[in-house]
């Protein structure tokens, strides 16, 4: 019974670190119709800065750490959409060749300033004792990890329906040219849509430090999966996103330690099955 | 085998976007070589009745019958074989290629050659004749060889409309023909359309009602997505519902 | 290209094991497999306009099977070649039924995921590809009795072979089905409305390149000896799309040039550089943002400007 609580924990925290990492994801896909595939380096990158402030400097608060790599992520998000998206405008391959190739770029200097070992990430002092209901014993932390998933979920969907810039973005989202006929200021909502986007990632980096720990390669673990549920849940759909994650969370969680060495194949089933039965995912509504 | 009485035949075709209702309760009755105009404000679902008579948007429900055929559920390509050819309000040709060769495309679509994978098509040699043989219809068979893109937009009006032609289609859908063309222009077009043979029924969409009244034989008008009034040409330029629907009410 | 640069060109690669030593006929021949595969790649990105960033399955795919086959289960060299093929094709046959359900950046993801759930499986599967120890011991065929042994008969044989797989691709390029896949590729819409089937005729380049990227991969297993997970990464089909674009998509010359320089750009910098992956992602940044339409059409321009200009 220990075995199924534990395991669907780490689902549900897997599943909310993924959410962290697709929600950006879907949400750039849908407004600026660019794959970026830079995503799971932004992710990576905030889990490094975590780690190493962390372990650099003690006595940090965690959520400043955490909010503090969000923003340096975001930051240098919002200068490579800038710098050199904003100039492949008319080459949306061009776009998605650069996105990778920068995630190529972070992911060696990752490799080159902190080295090949993985760094840990401290769990936060206070919730490291486990809690206990029912007899059983839960890691606190996983459910910190869900918990902040939901608010950063809550969020979103506020921004998205009860704001201004929410209506702006879901206009651009159904339909770009529309939105610049009214005097929606495009590419300024682009910029912001993107370093939200990396933000998000780069704080769930550090969020995901005390259950992944910073390593080479982190990038290359988590974007294939955010793929995979935004592929699953539809693109440019916050709905779809959270829904996703979880059942990939899962998915993935329970395949890993049931049948180790085929858990990617069941991760494929259900992305073959949307595809053939729903392209456009199951909460969808863009045509790409 | 009976001839079918019609040569298109839409009935109850009603189509819509999430609460938008964009085709309602639409029926036609095109006969053989017919020639039919429809005519509706903008937004009135002119280009999306066209676009499911050829299949690129599918129906919410309602039935597409093409000479009796239901080809409701046929994919684009299926029905250009039954016979069935368009144009675009914007023009949609090769713009890197050269005229001869979108010409020549347009022939091979209802080859098997065109799935051959060792032979080039310079090899059929009776396509390339073909080809320049119908621009010579329309009098550009000197411009064969250069890109469409080095041509005028009147040009490329009449290559667009040759190629629909050259399939020798049984009904032909011209989408806004005549849109952005100098008044020369215009004329030429219109002497193309109007000798179209008499085995292809023309159903067009146009704006420019001075010009393409003369084409009709019957009209169709459409708002809302509705079939306001339907009838021999002088009748519904004559109704009342007509002048209500384009002065405003 | 001149019919007489390209003759020069054919007999210097026919002649190169003649005064080359031994590193450099190997090099030629690690820069011929990558001309194979961005030449099979181009078929998709170039002429279909489908950019996969998967390729590297096929390649990867084929070679796995030959290794497992040969040295797991003893099989000849001769059957694994043709089930390997097979099983390739097969593979990009039922790979493209699921991808081709999109178009554009959807297809693209669809490719990358579905690339990385076959890497993963790589790595994961260890009791049947050895996960991350890769596996080793594999021999290289024999054809017709005739050792490969050595790096200038394995060169000439890659050589024979990449000079049928290009010249069966122009083919195919050139043909009648070339011209609606390119009709496809740039008015899908129309040629639909002219009677053409744009998912059939994506779908058989789909396969047909997946073949040849399979071709591919049988060259790469038999020139290594080895095979690694990371032959399916990602890393693997960015380098094959990078020589597909800075060659210049959509020409036949194209992918060759463009291979051709990464492949060496790979090999000379990896002497002094130990980060090819970040020198990869430099690279592409700088041929999308300064040449996006690629080497052979930006020097086909420039040659076309002088030559205007003489007149």
């Amino acid at each position: 019974m220990q075995f199924w609580i534990i395991q669907s924990l780490n689902s549900l925290s897997l599943g909310g670190l993924l959410f962290l990492l697709a929600s950006g994801f879907s949400l750039i896909f849908g407004l600026m119709r660019l794959a970026n595939l830079t995503h799971g380096a932004f992710f990576m990158l905030g889990a490094y800065f975590g780690a190493v402030a962390l372990r650099t400097f003690d006595g940090l608060n965690f959520w400043v750490v955490a909010i503090g790599s969000g923003l340096l992520v975001a930051a240098l998000g919002g200068l490579f959409e800038r710098l050199v998206l904003r100039r492949l405008n008319t080459n949306p391959l061009g776009q998605v060749l650069v996105t990778l190739g920068m995630s190529f770029i972070i992911a060696d200097a990752c490799l080159i300033i902190w080295g090949g070992d993985p760094i840990p990430v401290p769990t936060p002092a206070y919730f490291q004792s486990p809690t206990r209901v029912f007899g059983f014993t839960f890691p606190t932390y996983r459910l910190v990890v869900v918990a902040c998933a939901l608010a950063v979920a809550i969020g979103l969907y506020l921004l998205l329906e009860r704001t201004r810039i929410g209506a702006m973005i879901r206009a651009g989202v159904d339909d770009r040219q529309m939105a610049r006929a009214v005097g929606i200021p495009v590419s300024r909502l682009f910029t912001a849509v993107f370093c939200l986007g990396a933000g998000i990632a780069g704080a769930g980096g550090v969020l995901g430090g005390p259950v992944l720990s910073a390593y080479p390669g982190l990038d290359a673990d988590m974007l294939p999966l955010a793929l995979i549920v935004v592929i699953l849940g539809g693109v440019g759909s916050l709905l779809g996103a959270f829904v996703g994650s979880f059942i990939i969370g899962f998915i993935y969680t329970f395949g890993s330690a049931l049948i180790p060495d085929l858990a990617y194949i069941i991760l494929f089933l259900p992305m073959i099955a949307v595809i053939a039965f729903r392209p456009r995912g199951l909460f969808g509504r863009l045509n790409t | 085998m009976t001839t079918p009485e019609y040569a298109l035949e839409v009935s109850n075709l009603c189509k819509s976007f999430g609460g938008l209702a964009v085709t309602q309760n639409v029926t036609l009755k095109i006969r053989p070589g017919e020639r039919r105009l429809i005519i509706g404000p903008n937004g009135a679902g002119k280009t999306t009745l066209f676009n499911q008579i050829t299949g690129d948007l599918m129906p919410s429900s309602g039935k597409v019958q093409l000479f009796g055929k239901d080809i409701t559920r046929l994919r684009p390509d299926q029905r250009a074989h039954f016979g069935l050819s368009r144009t675009y309000q914007i023009i949609t040709l090769f713009a890197q290629d050269t005229l001869e060769h979108n010409v020549a495309l347009g022939l091979m679509g209802l080859r098997s050659a065109r799935w051959h994978t060792i032979r080039p098509m310079s090899f059929y040699k009776d396509i390339a004749h073909e080809s320049r043989r119908i621009l010579g219809l329309v009098g550009l068979e000197n411009r064969a060889s250069l890109p469409v893109s080095d041509i005028a937009y009147g040009e490329k009006r009449r290559v667009e409309l040759t190629m629909a032609l050259a399939q020798k289609p049984r009904l032909l859908l011209l989408d806004e023909p005549l849109a952005g063309l100098s008044s020369s222009e215009r004329t030429t077009v219109k002497s193309l359309i109007a000798s179209i043979p008499r085995e292809t029924a023309v159903v067009m969409i146009e704006h420019d009602m001075d010009t393409a009244l003369d084409l009709a034989e019957t009209v169709t008008l459409l708002n809302y997505g509705k079939v306001i009034v339907d009838g021999e040409r002088d009748a519904v330029i004559a109704d009342e519902k007509t002048r209500e629907v384009y002065l405003g009410s | 290209m001149k019919k007489q640069a390209l003759v020069i060109l054919v007999a210097l690669l026919i002649a190169l094991p003649l005064f080359a030593g031994d590193f450099y006929i190997n090099l030629s021949t690690q820069v011929l497999i990558a001309v194979v595969f961005a030449c099979s790649l181009n078929l998709l990105v170039g002429y279909g306009g489908m950019t996969s960033l998967g390729h590297a399955s096929y390649m990867g795919l084929a070679s796995y099977i030959v290794a497992i086959l040969t040295t797991r289960y003893g099989m000849g060299h001769g059957a694994t070649a043709i089930i390997s093929i097979v099983g390739t094709t097969a593979s990009a046959a039922l790979f493209g039924l699921i991808a081709l359900r999109a178009t554009g950046l959807s297809f693209l993801m669809i490719t990358l995921a579905i690339s990385q759930v076959l890497w993963g499986l790589a790595y994961r599967m260890t009791s049947v590809t050895n996960g991350d120890n890769g596996i080793t011991g594999i021999t290289r065929p024999m054809p017709f009795g005739v050792s490969l042994e050595s790096a200038s008969s394995f060169y000439w044989f890659t050589l024979i072979v990449t000079a049928a797989s290009f010249a069966a691709m122009a083919t195919f390029v050139l043909s009648t089905f070339g011209s609606s896949l390119r009709g496809v590729r740039d008015q899908p819409r129309r040629m639909a409305a002219l009677g053409y089937n744009p998912w059939m005729i994506r779908w058989i380049t789909f396969i047909y390149s997946g073949f040849w990227a399979g071709v591919a991969g049988l060259l790469y297993v038999y020139y290594h000896k080895y095979i690694h997970p990371t032959s399916l990464s990602t890393t693997n089909s960015a380098e094959g799309l990078l020589g597909v674009i800075a060659g210049g998509s959509g020409t036949l010359g194209g992918p060759v040039v463009g291979a051709a320089l990464v492949s060496l750009l790979k090999n000379y910098a990896s002497g002094y550089i130990e980060r090819w992956n970040m020198l990869l992602g430099i690279v592409f940044l700088l041929i999308v943002l300064l040449m996006p339409t690629g080497i052979v059409p930006g020097i086909r321009k420039l040659v076309g400007r002088i030559r205007g200009g003489q007149k």
